[in-house]
């Protein structure tokens, strides 16, 4: 399935690899940074609602 | 209807909320048909062997990593003019996707350039040029983190992203003003001499969408995430005072 890349084979995978391994890790801690702050805006106004109501 | 009035942040959450799963689908489209494409379907090149297949990683990358610091630099004077808050969390949402691609391309250029220069680094003016706005954006980062009033902060990275502008433009157009180093001239011409050949070019169109859509994708992601942050420090800076 993968192309005869010949003797540039671990230059070119180690590219995609480093950058499918970048934007990977911006994409996870963007989502999981996004859901953080979310769920504690969530449970701050859940808890001044009811402080207030 | 204005632009402006995506400076309310209710209306920017509300947009960019319908957005952002259509732009997030378009992105995966485009990225892995773009680089199936590449990596599998383009013939290895004359000069270069199988290490052509490494332009549709950094040509994007390098691409958006000078344009995302424009689009900081617009949305940093928008803040400083007209104090949208939504202007400068949007360049503060950038930064770090903005450092991701000049990382991108520093790397894949770097793993490049040892076969094909015999070096994995030189002080060409573009490279050179290209590594300090990688330590711009992490200037840029780092003054956003040491500032604790945000508005102070936005109006002291807005002047550091104004400043930094020269590298972007420099590490774009180096190749044109000094005609030494290493790096090549551009990748993509309208002049068709210069162009890269037709088997290769509609490949990378789609790979550089890819980054673009990604890029976009991302700062919407952010930018929500910045709004709700500051929404949250507000309710509990309520808190406290009650």
């Amino acid at each position: 399935m993968i192309p005869d890349l010949g003797k540039y084979a671990g230059v070119v995978m180690w590219s995609y690899i480093a950058t499918i391994a970048l934007i990977a890790a911006l994409v996870v801690l963007s989502l999981w940074q996004g859901a953080k702050v979310k769920r504690q805006l969530r449970e701050v106004e859940e808890r001044q609602g009811r402080d207030h109501g | 209807m204005s632009i402006w009035e995506y400076a309310n942040p209710k209306r920017f959450m509300q947009t960019s909320g319908l957005l952002l799963p259509w732009v997030s689908g378009l992105t995966l489209a485009c990225l892995v048909a773009g680089l199936f494409w590449g990596f599998f379907l383009t013939p290895d090149a004359d000069k270069f062997g199988s290490t052509v297949k490494i332009i549709y990683l950094h040509v994007p990358a390098a691409m958006m990593a000078i344009s995302a610091w424009a689009m900081m630099v617009v949305t940093s004077i928008i803040w400083l003019v007209r104090r949208h808050h939504v202007s400068a969390l949007s360049a503060k949402a950038a930064a770090p996707i903005g450092l991701t691609f000049t990382l991108i391309g520093l790397v894949t250029g770097a793993i490049w350039g040892q076969p094909m220069w015999g070096t994995w680094w030189a002080w060409d003016p573009r490279l050179t040029s290209f590594l300090i706005l990688a330590l711009f954006y992490l200037g840029y980062i780092a003054l956003w983190s040491a500032v604790e009033n945000p508005d102070t902060a936005a109006d002291l990275t807005s002047v550091l992203a104004i400043v930094g502008s020269v590298f972007a433009f420099l590490s774009r157009y180096a190749v044109l003003f000094w005609n030494q180093g290493l790096h090549q001239g551009a990748t993509l011409s309208l002049d068709k001499e210069e162009n890269i050949s037709d088997v290769y070019w509609l490949p990378l169109l789609l790979c550089i969408a890819g980054f673009v859509l990604l890029f976009v994708a991302l700062v919407l992601l952010r930018t929500r995430t910045e709004i709700r942050a500051r929404r949250l420090s507000a309710l509990l800076a309520r808190e406290r005072l009650a």
